[in-house]
């Protein structure tokens, strides 16, 4: 008994604790995988209802700005070979929105909301879209169309989009898809800017 | 030979500091080799790159369905496949799919649910069209193109 109180008390060692901790940080540093979950966002069209006839809505040829895409990855947009780089696709679109060719009463109120550095870039153009709130832009792939180009041009289109709504509240294209819709004085900003400029993008179904 | 059994003497005693760090190890083992993903991906998948992103505002809400070439092409061929959980479907098995991720969900969140389509960019328009074809037909209308910003360079 005398000699087991002369060992004292036992203690374990926390010298190794550190790296004990420094095992765990790294073991969760290596396994965690930042989520990764952000993309492109749309909205399908709902199932079309048997009983209805599909609506025969007619529109302006020079309201739907066309971008069509092939099976070996060549765009032909508004009728005419993409021979540019694709990022110069956005501009194009960008003009085609901000073309005040024939505007409606709603068009010119929407007009003189815009701030002056949208009014430089506003077309008088009679052969582009009416106004803003006519404009549609189609896009069409084929089932050969590789995936990686109908990202790049839905980017492409919805940029053109995000910049004019981002522009008019005075933001970049990154400070608008930053915005919290949940905050409200930013969502007011944000229903400002979509006020009466619909993201009109038309996905068509892929040909055969 | 007196000396040599000082030397056992003394060494009698086992080190235990040591043993936090095996029991640490022993721990790791075991953490790492649990899986921990819920669903291993058996297709390829690097995701295209875009720049106009935007976040995911609720992960309950979001199912994934991954495209893409298989990795194991010598067992399953090198046409483009559809999976979702751990297994290959047929586009035609969406809509069943859909369904069952809908019942996880709460009845007032079920139109809400989001698809998030995780796309190998090499993969042709033809089989996307057709899942989301099929989408429409579940009425899970909300999809989310998974891309990465451009001038990243890591997945």
């Amino acid at each position: 008994m005398a000699r087991n109180k002369d060992r004292g008390t036992p203690e374990v060692s926390s010298g190794s604790m550190a790296d004990i901790a420094f095992l765990l940080l790294i073991f969760f540093l290596v396994t965690t995988t930042i989520a990764n979950d952000k993309g492109i966002a749309i909205q399908l069209p709902p199932k079309p209802d048997p009983n209805d006839p599909p609506p025969e809505i007619k529109f302006q040829q020079r309201n739907i700005f066309k971008i069509l895409a092939n099976s070996k990855d060549q765009l032909l947009v508004e009728d005419e070979p993409w021979t540019r780089p694709i990022g110069d696709l956005k501009d194009e679109v960008k003009v085609f929105i901000l073309n005040f060719g024939n505007p409606t009463p709603e068009g010119i109120e929407l007009y003189n909301s815009l701030p002056s550095s949208l009014k430089v870039q506003a077309g008088q153009n009679p052969d582009s879209s009416d106004d803003p709130t006519k404009a549609i832009v189609s896009f069409k792939a084929n089932r050969g169309t590789s995936y990686e180009l109908y990202i790049e041009v839905m980017d492409a289109m919805n940029a053109a989009y995000n910049e004019i709504y981002g522009e008019r509240v005075g933001l970049t294209a990154e400070e608008w898809l930053a915005i919290d819709l949940k905050d409200d004085t930013q969502r007011r900003i944000y229903q400002q800017a979509r006020s009466n400029i619909p993201r009109a993008l038309s996905i068509a179904e892929p040909d055969k | 030979m007196s000396k040599f059994k000082k030397k056992s003497k003394a060494g009698q005693d086992i080190p235990t500091a040591a043993l936090p760090d095996i029991i640490f190890m022993l721990l790791f083992f075991f953490m790492v080799t649990t899986v921990m993903r819920d669903d291993e991906i058996l297709v390829k998948q690097l995701l295209p790159k875009a720049d106009q992103l935007t976040k995911i505002e609720k992960k309950s809400l979001v199912s994934h369905i991954f495209i893409g070439e298989p990795k194991n092409t010598g067992l399953y061929g090198s046409e483009p496949k559809v999976q979702t959980n751990d297994v290959f479907v047929e586009p035609s098995d969406i809509v069943q799919f859909v369904n069952q991720e809908k019942d996880k969900l709460d009845e007032n969140q079920r139109d809400k649910i989001t698809m998030a389509m995780n796309v190998d960019q090499e993969v042709k328009m033809g089989i996307v069209s057709d899942v989301q074809q099929e989408l429409r037909e579940a009425n899970a209308l909300k999809v989310l193109y998974k891309s990465i910003r451009k001038g990243t360079v890591d997945n």
